[in-house]
Formats: C-alpha cells, structure tokens, sequence
C-alpha cells in the first residue's frame, strides 16, 4: 500500500490507534434525560468521550433542490460516545443515546446491531426512564436497568423499582454509580452475561 | 439554478449540500454504513481529490469507527455517509460493519464470551 503524501499529522487529540484487523461490537446507554448516561459513557471509556451528530431535516429522501434550503427546518442530535479495547482485534463502542426519546426513530438503525442496552434509571424521577424501557421492549433489544445511585437518592428496593416500571422480571435490575469505572464496567459485564442467559433460555427446546 | 439565496460563505444545511453534490442519506439504511463502522483507508488520497475525502483517508489508515471520524471531522453522520460511501464506491477504502450479537439467527456466544473476558481485564 502507498501511503507517499500520507503522513500530514491527523488531529493532535486523537486516541491511540486500533490494530490493523480490528473489528467493532456496540452497546447502547439509554435512559431518561439526566439519568448519567454520558456520565456512564465518559467513566468507562478508554478514551475522552466524543461527540457526534446527526441532521435531520423535516425531509426524509434527498434534498433535491436548494430553493427552501433556508427555510426548512433541522434538528441536530448527538450521540456521545467513548470506546474500549476489549483485546487487541476487538473494540467496543459505548454510545449514549439521545435524551429525547422522539428522536431514536428518526436516526433508524440506532439500535440495529447493538448487542444490547444499559437503561439507566435515576430513582428519584423513575418516570424519566419509561420511555426508554419501552423502546428497548419493542426493539427487542436485550437490556439490564441499572439504578444510579445520586448522592441524595434514598435506595430504593429493586423489587419496588420492577414494579413501579412494570419491568419484565426476567430483565435484571442493579444499582450503580455511573461516575465510577468499576461499577460501570460491571453493569456491562452484566449486562453482556444477560444476554448469554437469554440465549441460552431462547435455545432451549420447549 | 434558480431561487438560489446568495449568501457568502455558506453555513449550515446548505453547506453540507454542497459538500454531498445534494445527496442525502438520512438513514442508516440508505448507505449501510453505522455509527459503529470502522473504516479502513486502502489507498493513499488521489491528487486532487476532494478535502473531504482526502481527510477521511488521512484518519483511517488505522482503523477508525464513523462516529470518531464524525467528531474529529465535525460532520453530521448522514453527510459523512455520503462521503464515506464515494470512497466505498471507488475502493479508497474498507468498512467493517459492527459484529452483531447473533450470526445466522442464533447468539454467537464465543463473541459474547470474548466481550466478557474484555471486560472483565479491565
């Protein structure tokens, strides 16, 4: 491979590079505004927690003219992200999902390929993560809830928590601090071991 | 063209319209492509190539995911889609799609179990 003319630096920032052969799997954080999810993203990640976004304007095919360019309107919504070396050919993706619930359907193919959630859920506002369960319900995404631990939270039973949200109760529920490493890793490791579980169960002749 | 605003440096949507030629891929579908997709450069850039593209083979040389490039290169994923996929379309470079967790249906539990181990170093 030629790489004459190559070598102008990248950005100074920029995270050390992936091996030649790497390949990627990706894990989504989703939950209610303000739940940690970039809290979560940002403690685990092996590098600084980056940001991307997507446009999205009221048309949904090409825009095929510029006249009304100006006029339409757009909405920008990011995906904060952060990324971990599991060894040297495999790198997991950890994206924090919007917020706004209303826009996941309009970045289609968010949650394709994921091999599965984290719901993060702030106990003192349960409601803020309903919508979240719910889409992970029916996009069939497999998921653990995980119950940050705000330093004024009262804790909160888990068993309350399944009910007051109607969870599944097949779906596990652990607390966390979303601002540590450790706990946030082992909410993934959880969560990666539910979804051998649920394969294992799908499996299983009836 | 007509009906064309002038505008001196165009900003916003209409920058990104002339950075695509127009096109648009609103959907992951439309391109393939995910956030997660590593992309790999497979040449050098071709002299006179566009600054875009020349920049997204700079980053890739090393693997890199289309959401990295997106921040580093300060593009809205549907447009750097479009601009990926030129590339794509030429063999300038190779996209890697995320490993999903299932293959052919069933889970693939040796991947599962290689996450595990990952995570568990950490």
């Amino acid at each position: 491979m030629d790489f004459n003319g190559f070598d102008r630096p990248a950005f100074p920032q920029r995270a050390g590079a992936l091996h030649a052969g790497s390949r990627s799997v990706k894990v989504m954080v989703a939950g209610g505004f303000g739940t940690g999810k970039t809290t979560m993203v940002g403690s685990v990640s092996d590098i600084v927690p980056l940001t991307t976004e997507e446009t999205l304007t009221q048309a949904t095919v090409g825009v095929d003219d510029l006249v009304g360019v100006a006029d339409k309107k757009s909405t920008t919504v990011s995906l904060d992200f952060g990324r971990i070396s599991l060894n040297e050919q495999l790198v997991l993706y950890l994206f924090g999902t919007p917020g706004q619930e209303r826009f996941w359907f309009l970045w289609n193919g968010l949650f394709k390929g994921a091999l599965g959630a984290v719901v993060l859920v702030d106990t003192r506002r349960l409601q803020s993560s309903f919508r979240a369960i719910e889409e992970m319900e029916r996009l069939n995404v497999p998921f653990v809830i995980a119950l940050n631990m705000f330093p004024d939270a009262r804790s909160y039973p888990a068993e309350e928590v399944r009910e007051a949200l109607a969870i599944d109760p097949h779906t596990p529920i652990l607390t966390c601090d979303a601002r540590d490493r450790a706990s946030s890793r082992d909410v993934l490791i959880a969560l990666i071991r539910h979804i051998k579980e649920r394969s294992a169960a799908a499996l299983e002749p009836r | 063209m007509t009906g064309r605003k002038p505008g001196p440096v165009p900003s916003g949507l209409e920058r990104y319209y002339i950075l695509t030629d127009g096109r648009s891929a609103p959907t992951v579908e439309a391109t393939g492509l995910d956030v997660a997709t590593l992309i790999v450069a497979r040449s050098a850039p071709e002299p006179g190539s566009r600054p875009e593209h020349e920049a997204i083979l700079r980053n890739c040389r090393d693997p890199l995911s289309v959401a990295e490039l997106g921040a580093y290169l300060e593009l809205p994923f549907n447009v750097l889609s479009v601009l990926v996929a030129d590339l794509l379309n030429a063999g300038g470079v190779e996209a890697r799609d995320p490993i999903a967790g299932t293959r052919d249906g069933a889970p693939d539990l040796a991947l599962l179990e290689e996450v595990l181990s990952g995570l568990q170093r950490l």
